[in-house]
């Protein structure tokens, strides 16, 4: 091409100016730029004002003077009862419900529909309303009180949308040639279903413990009147349980002189939900990688 | 067909774990339809839209249930938001998927799903410490529907972008490829044919960010002011019916208490309305 | 031999018989793992020459969502033989195949209508154990298709399942046919690596043995080597060739020279009126050197197809 040099044909020549090509290109750079520098802005805020009150003791302590002082450690205890809770019962029936989607259910069969469009509707039920639901059933209905054990049982209604999604996913991604070569060997589809489906589909269900410990950990509302406000330390799940996003909230809203805490809590609870996320992606990573994939 | 019994068995138990995600669905509606009786009974579903005012814990008779202007104050919120969030959402997947170059698009994607992941309280608290305050040097109180819309849009504008780059994502390649093969420029290409191709799945996109506008809780409840009345503008402080049963559950008896639960049967018929939308858009795939 | 052995449930319900048609062929290790299931290696050994037909199909037509892709296959399949199925793409080669283990069970909207016997008995009668009968029918994919486990457990899974218990024994079974597929000096020393990471060649053969492992009296190959290069495509011929005698192979094939050089019988499929069906079958010679059908004289001289 680069011989050329007179009489260029016309297509060699970028005299011609796209217009509406550069404008667009100018303002999706410029929302990507204005989207980076908000995260800045918020993050930036988060560390700058969380830091100072931010020690080791401050994860540890009993918070003191509703929350000014001290710091947030039966909070962490509550928050990780909750999540606990939570994790033990959504994660059988989120699997189970996911194996059933993914691997029994036809293509528009009935019961399968069912079940999705149940999930659906679970998954956009706004918070306050399993606040609400949690609050009835399991609060005043079932006798739980305010208790870190109804605060995760409603989470667990909660996030299990998004764990039987991912790992759904997660099975439908596994090819069906092992299905197939299963099938061929006469195993049982419950053998081929524990000790080669379930184990390629583990990505996806990494994926969706993610995804719903982050929605679990984030949940403020739907835990205001199930686990309730109680900020000492829990004794057993019966116990109400304050979690770090209504600490948050609380020291916000309703402890004038509670911010400087509030934003070491916020930077806590971030912190925390980066962490897990990369915790668990790193120990996904080390342990399939030994598994399956050639070395 | 021939069954072995461990598969039998298997079966079983799965069927009955997945009934549990209907069981749910099921128990939130019965419960928020029995706990919403009383109310509905004694004051009338027609109050709840014409009362003078929203004062109701004067029990059945003297109390007030007007849930109009939080209604109004959902709406408001939600509509600004959607507004806002899904010009710069969608700009946002653009730039994802055809303008970035490899590296940062990659680095870019991490960052919205931070955004994506920063728990709502989080974002209410930052907006009743940053955002309201600098409202309120321009025009005071500062704590506004202006403050809820763009704190929701900034929590919503994630769900956009994320969703609306993989439907962007699943566009073949091929088209992409056909078109710049026939010379169009890159805005040509997704103007005619990316968008057009994504369309489905940006729209379903919008809903669920729609959805959860309306459902946000905390974050509005944090910078909006909480003030019940129908706003005059967006520099005036309005209350959201998610705001409210987060304020006066905790104290809230008798009719009052069944009229917070009316309230949330208003919130769960719009969604329900909405996810209907999506899944009928959606009809034919198989995941949303 | 009539008798029909669909309904075994464990290893242990296998007949004598059988066992002994799976290792007759046959090492004193063979004959010992005979022993290890408690049945005694039998004298009689299959081989091609008795035609005696071990699977039958009588008018096997399969529909795929109401659409005929293979009609009226009335064919029998002579026990110890190779018999090789030819034709061209989408004439209802795997179909056929995938009729005889009831694979067809797995797709949805597919209806088989005729009848595959084996030993006399009716595959899809209501009573049949589906799963013994798979695994009387092995099957071999085009892909290689080994699990994402270890080469180890490739082996032994199956065999647990099917309810061998004693881990010493699954290892000599495993040992033996990893043996019996040319693959045992290749992998002893890593036989704990994932199977995914062998050659494609490799991976091949680790399937042939999964399927060997059990033991199965027919085995269903799927164009195995069209996804393998000439050479790694050479040993599986060649150890597709050393199954002769022993177990009654049924192998589809792209390949006319693969065909002629390995089967004792062909059979030709081809399109007609939309659907496959079988225009010539017979012992290979025949088939290669005088075909009666016009089209397969075309095709065997590679003027069509
Ligand atoms: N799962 C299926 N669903 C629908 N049609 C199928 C399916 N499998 C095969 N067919 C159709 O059946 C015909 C025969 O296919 P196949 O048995 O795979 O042919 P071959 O193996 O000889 O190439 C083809 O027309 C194919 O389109
Ligand atoms: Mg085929």
């Amino acid at each position: 091409m680069s011989d050329v040099k007179s009489s260029q044909p016309a297509w060699m020549s970028n005299r011609h100016f796209d217009w509406p090509d550069r404008l667009a290109t100018v303002l999706v750079w410029l929302v990507a730029i204005s989207i980076v520098a908000i995260f800045v802005w918020i993050v930036g805020d988060l560390v700058r004002h969380g830091v100072p009150h931010l020690s080791v003791s401050f994860l540890f302590e009993a918070p003191r003077d509703a929350g000014r002082a001290g710091g947030v450690g039966p909070i962490l205890v509550s928050t990780g009862l909750i999540l606990g809770v939570c994790l033990a019962v959504s994660i059988p029936v989120g699997v189970g419900t996911a194996m059933l989607l993914a691997e029994f259910t036809r293509r528009g069969g009935g019961f399968g529909l069912l079940v999705r469009r149940s999930l659906d509707v679970l998954a956009g039920v706004p918070s306050i309303v399993f606040g609400l639901f949690g609050n009835a059933l399991f609060v005043i209905y079932l006798g739980m009180g305010f208790s870190i054990l109804a605060g995760g049982l409603t989470l667990a209604c909660m996030v299990l949308p998004i764990l039987i999604r991912s790992t759904e996913e997660g099975f439908r991604a596994v090819p069906d040639d092992y299905r197939r070569a299963a099938a061929a060997l006469g195993l049982t589809r419950s053998a081929a279903l524990w000790q080669i489906l379930l184990p390629a589909a583990t990505p996806g269900l990494i994926v969706g413990l993610v995804l719903g410990i982050g929605r679990a950990l984030a949940e403020t509302a739907a835990l205001l009147f199930t686990s309730g406000y109680v900020d000492r330390m829990p004794e057993s799940v019966l116990d109400s349980g304050r979690a770090l996003s209504i600490h948050i909230y609380d020291l916000a809203m309703n402890v004038p002189g509670g911010d400087g805490n509030a934003y070491a809590s916020a930077l806590v609870l971030i912190v925390l939900l980066l962490a897990i996320n990369g915790l668990t992606f790193w120990l996904a990573d080390r342990w399939l990688g030994r598994r399956i994939t050639p070395q | 067909m021939y069954r072995p019994s461990s598969d039998m068995l298997l079966l079983a138990i799965l069927r009955c774990l997945a009934l549990i995600a209907v069981a749910i669905v099921l128990l939130i509606v019965v419960f928020l339809l029995i706990e919403s009786l009383p109310a509905v009974r004694s004051v009338g579903m027609l109050r709840f839209f014409g009362d003078a005012s929203w004062h109701p814990a004067g029990g059945a008779e003297a109390g007030r249930f007007n849930l109009t202007p939080m209604l109004i104050g959902t709406v408001a919120a939600a509509a600004g938001a959607v507004l806002l969030a899904v010009p710069l959402g969608m700009g946002s997947a653009l730039f994802c998927r055809f303008y970035a170059p490899r590296r940062i698009g990659g680095v870019y994607r991490r960052l919205v799903e931070l955004l994506a992941g920063i728990p709502s309280v989080v974002y209410g608290f930052w907006g009743l410490m940053v955002l309201a305050p600098l409202i309120r040097q321009w025009q005071p109180p500062g704590q506004s529907l202006l403050a809820g819309i763009l704190i929701l849009t900034i929590m919503i504008l994630p769900t956009v972008a994320l969703l609306s780059e993989s439907s962007l994502r699943s566009v073949p390649r091929s088209y992409l490829d056909g078109a710049s093969a026939l010379g169009l420029s890159r805005w040509s290409t997704i103007r005619g044919v990316a968008l057009p191709a994504a369309w489905g799945g940006i729209f379903t996109a919008v809903l669920l960010a729609t959805g959860r506008a309306i459902g946000e809780t905390m974050a509005v409840l944090m910078v909006a002011g909480n003030v019940v009345q129908t706003p005059a503008s967006i520099f005036e402080p309005v209350r959201t019916l998610t705001a409210n049963i987060a304020l006066e559950l905790g104290y809230a008896m008798e009719h009052h208490r069944s009229a917070l639960f009316v309230s949330g049967l208003v919130l769960m018929v719009m969604i329900v309305v909405i996810v209907s939308l999506a899944s009928w858009i959606n009809r034919g795939r198989v995941h949303v | 031999m009539t008798r029909s052995n669909l309904q075994i449930t464990t290893p242990s319900d296998v007949s004598a018989g059988e066992v002994a048609r799976a290792v007759t062929g046959a090492s004193a290790e063979d004959a010992a793992k005979a022993e290890h299931l408690g049945v005694a290696a039998s004298d009689r050994a299959p081989c091609c020459m008795d035609r005696e037909p071990v699977v039958c199909t009588e008018h096997l037509t399969v529909q795929y969502g109401g659409q005929t892709a293979m009609r009226d296959v009335t064919m029998p399949i002579y026990r110890g033989c190779i018999t090789g199925i030819v034709g061209p793409s989408g004439c209802g080669k795997s179909t056929f195949l995938n009729c005889l283990n009831r694979m067809t069970d797995m797709t949805e909207g597919c209806r088989v209508s005729g009848r595959v016997l084996i030993d006399g008995g009716d595959i899809n009668h209501g009573t049949v154990n589906l799963l013994a009968l798979r695994r009387r029918v092995g099957m071999i994919f085009q892909k290689p298709n080994p699990f994402p486990l270890s080469i180890r457990k490739n082996l032994t899974f199956p065999l647990k399942e099917h309810g061998v218990r004693s881990g010493s024994q699954r290892e000599s079974l495993m040992t033996t046919a990893l043996q019996q597929v040319g693959l045992w000096e290749e992998v002893k020393d890593r036989l704990d690596a994932p199977a995914l990471g062998l050659s494609g060649g490799q991976q091949q053969r680790l399937c042939l043995a999964r399927a060997l492992v059990l033991e199965p009296d027919v085995v269903l190959l799927d164009e195995p080597c069209s996804a393998l290069d000439p050479i790694a495509s050479g040993v599986v011929e060649d150890l597709i060739d050393s199954l002769r005698g022993r177990y009654t192979v049924i192998i589809v094939t792209h390949n006319l020279a693969h065909a002629r050089r390995l089967a004792d019988d062909v059979a030709v499929f081809w399109l007609e009126e939309g659907a496959g069906t079988v225009i010539e079958r017979g012992p290979a010679e025949q088939v290669f050197t005088a075909p009666r059908h016009p089209a397969t004289a075309a095709y065997v001289e590679g003027r069509r197809g």
